[in-house]
């Protein structure tokens, strides 16, 4: 049995907060709780951002009775807590990977700091299935879970002013991609070809929260090939999917 | 210009100013995916000015930060400009805020320094009708998307003017009288969503106390320099979606104001969130300006929300019947 709460955040918004921590449950919850309400978008429901264990739903007061947003989202979510968390599908994105070198500045001294070689970091990086929490920071910055603590390092002291775009990094305990260019301070391991935000692409994010990210290691040569194709256009990101139940 | 041609109608930017960009309502719909909403900072004064032009209250307008702008315009138009006040000239002739005028082909239009609030909006017949991107034509400067090449405005560049299928008529009546931006600003706010982070005696601290304006607010977040709040047990949170107008605490204890270009997430608590009818008159605050906080209900805030979007459409009918 989960429990939440439901919380005022102006007189435009409300956050449902479910209890239970940063585990991919509750993350499931929400985005469940985020799933049915999609269909009110284009009437009351103006915006709405999933994020860990909660959920901003934004909406417009002069269209809807505050509290007939509060007992619609009542009524769903005591629904979702009372019964099982069911999770119909996952959805994994299998993002290349040229680690190292020019690509990834800081993996000598990611596998330094942690008493590895360079490529036994790529492997245990490249070696999971990231669930991808939320997106936030930036346009299409995907909140991952389940770095492996062999390879958490701490964040660089003073931040880099500019990353490229399509960079892989890891910051204490989290890994992620940068999607554009951006100051930060995560220590750089690897790049990929594959644009996650692409203003041209519909949509314009690769992935939504609640997918799963597969990192896999390619070459030179390859991260050029991939690149210009994506440069045209022509690259399609392979998408595994595994149905449950 | 109410003629069937598309000829281009266009705008030519003489001297922006520090920072113009094109603002609408915002990028609403796409939280989910990290972008910012964005929008004007001060949507009364960009609702009213497209009313007294003849256009939808939500269209695109130019956001002028602290005056200083000069453009010329190379097709007829109908302009007001609202928001901060400062002088306005079109052909050097001084002319009223908060008023529609026809302009010619080669008028030239002249914005100097504000002399209170932030923002000028200069509305325009037909809107600014630079490519909308993701439903908008907002500009988001810190990823340079949206708005005119996802930049702010630059001498010479040219900014197209929709279409207009109707002139606006009796322009000599298309008026209001202009709001006052006083330096001392109170703001209506209720409390939450993270409000239990602090003690009653905290959060009473923060309704009786005067902030001031500092020079690091922008559009994203007006910054404020005052008593810093304490809170029980530090205020990271586990990054939540942030409404609009929510007063984020960091760990330096200093509230910020969450505007219209804030992230979509973020890591400290809110305790508490400046009310959506409030939010425009944030948007003029300039630093050095004292800001009090009134601590006000759930109830009283939709109320007040209900009460503008009434004036609003109630100025919307009346011009649209001249």
């Amino acid at each position: 049995m989960n429990d939440y709460r439901i919380n005022n955040c102006g007189d435009t918004a409300f956050s449902v907060e479910f209890y239970g921590g940063i585990t991919p449950e509750t993350n499931q919850l929400v985005r469940q709780l985020w799933g049915q309400l999609e269909k009110y978008k284009g009437s009351w429901l103006v915006d709405a951002a999933p994020s860990f264990c909660s959920a901003l739903i934004v909406f417009d007061p002069v269209r809807i009775k505050p509290e007939k947003v509060k007992a619609k989202l009542e009524k769903i979510c005591d629904s979702l807590c009372g019964g099982e968390v069911k999770i119909f599908e996952k959805r994994t994105f299998i993002i290349p990977v040229c680690y190292g070198e020019e690509f990834g500045e800081d993996l000598e001294e990611v596998a330094h700091i942690n008493s590895l070689t360079p490529k036994e970091v790529v492997e245990i990086h490249s070696g999971t299935d990231y669930y991808i929490y939320m997106l936030g920071f930036l346009p299409g910055f995907p909140y991952l879970g389940g770095l492996d603590s062999r390879i958490a390092t701490p964040r660089l002291v003073s931040p880099r002013t500019k990353i490229p775009a399509g960079s892989v990094g890891i910051g204490g305990n989290q890994t992620g991609i940068y999607p554009l260019v951006s100051p930060g301070g995560w220590r750089l391991i690897g790049k990929t070809p594959v644009r996650p935000y692409d203003a041209e692409r519909v949509p314009a994010v690769l992935y939504n929260a609640g997918d799963y990210i597969r990192f896999v290691p390619i070459d030179k040569a390859e991260f050029e090939r991939i690149d210009r194709l994506c440069e045209k256009g022509e690259y399609e990101c392979a998408v595994e999917i595994k149905k449950k139940d | 210009m109410c003629s069937g041609d598309k000829e281009e109608r266009l705008i030519k930017i003489i001297i922006p100013g520090p920072l113009t960009t094109v603002q609408d309502a915002g990028r609403t719909g796409y939280m989910a995916q990290g972008f910012p909403v964005c929008g004007a900072a001060d949507a009364d004064s960009m609702e009213i000015g497209n009313i007294l032009v003849g256009n939808a209250p939500d269209t695109a307008v130019l956001e002028i930060t602290l005056g200083g702008f000069a453009a010329e315009f190379l097709s007829d138009s109908v302009v007001a400009v609202t928001g901060a006040d400062a002088p306005f000239f079109i052909n050097g002739v001084p002319l009223e805020r908060y008023r529609a005028y026809p302009l010619k082909k080669r008028d030239y239009i002249y914005v100097g320094p504000v002399k209170s609030g932030c923002r000028i909006y200069l509305c325009v017949s037909g809107g600014i009708s630079t490519e909308p991107f993701m439903g908008s034509r907002s500009t988001f400067l810190k990823i340079g998307m949206g708005g005119y090449k996802g930049r702010k405005l630059m001498p010479g560049d040219m900014l197209p003017m929709g279409y207009v299928p109707k002139m606006p008529k009796k322009l000599g009546s298309r008026s209001v009288v202009p709001p006052e931006f006083s330096s001392t600003v109170t703001l209506r706010a209720t409390v939450g969503p993270q409000d239990n982070m602090f003690s009653p005696e905290e959060i009473d601290k923060f309704f009786s106390s005067e902030y001031t304006v500092t020079p690091a607010s922008d559009r994203m977040g007006i910054r404020l320099d005052g008593p810093f709040l304490n809170s029980l047990n530090g205020t990271d949170i586990i990054s939540d979606g942030i409404a609009c107008g929510s007063v984020q605490i960091p760990s330096d204890g200093k509230p910020i104001i969450l505007c219209a270009d804030r992230q979509t997430t973020g890591g400290y608590a809110k305790p508490v969130t400046v009310i959506s009818a409030d939010m425009p008159k944030a948007g003029q605050l300039v630093p050095g300006n004292k800001v009090r906080f009134v601590r006000v209900t759930q109830e009283e805030a939709y109320k007040a929300a209900i009460e503008r979007s009434r004036y609003i459409k109630k100025l919307s009918k009346k011009l649209h019947r001249l």
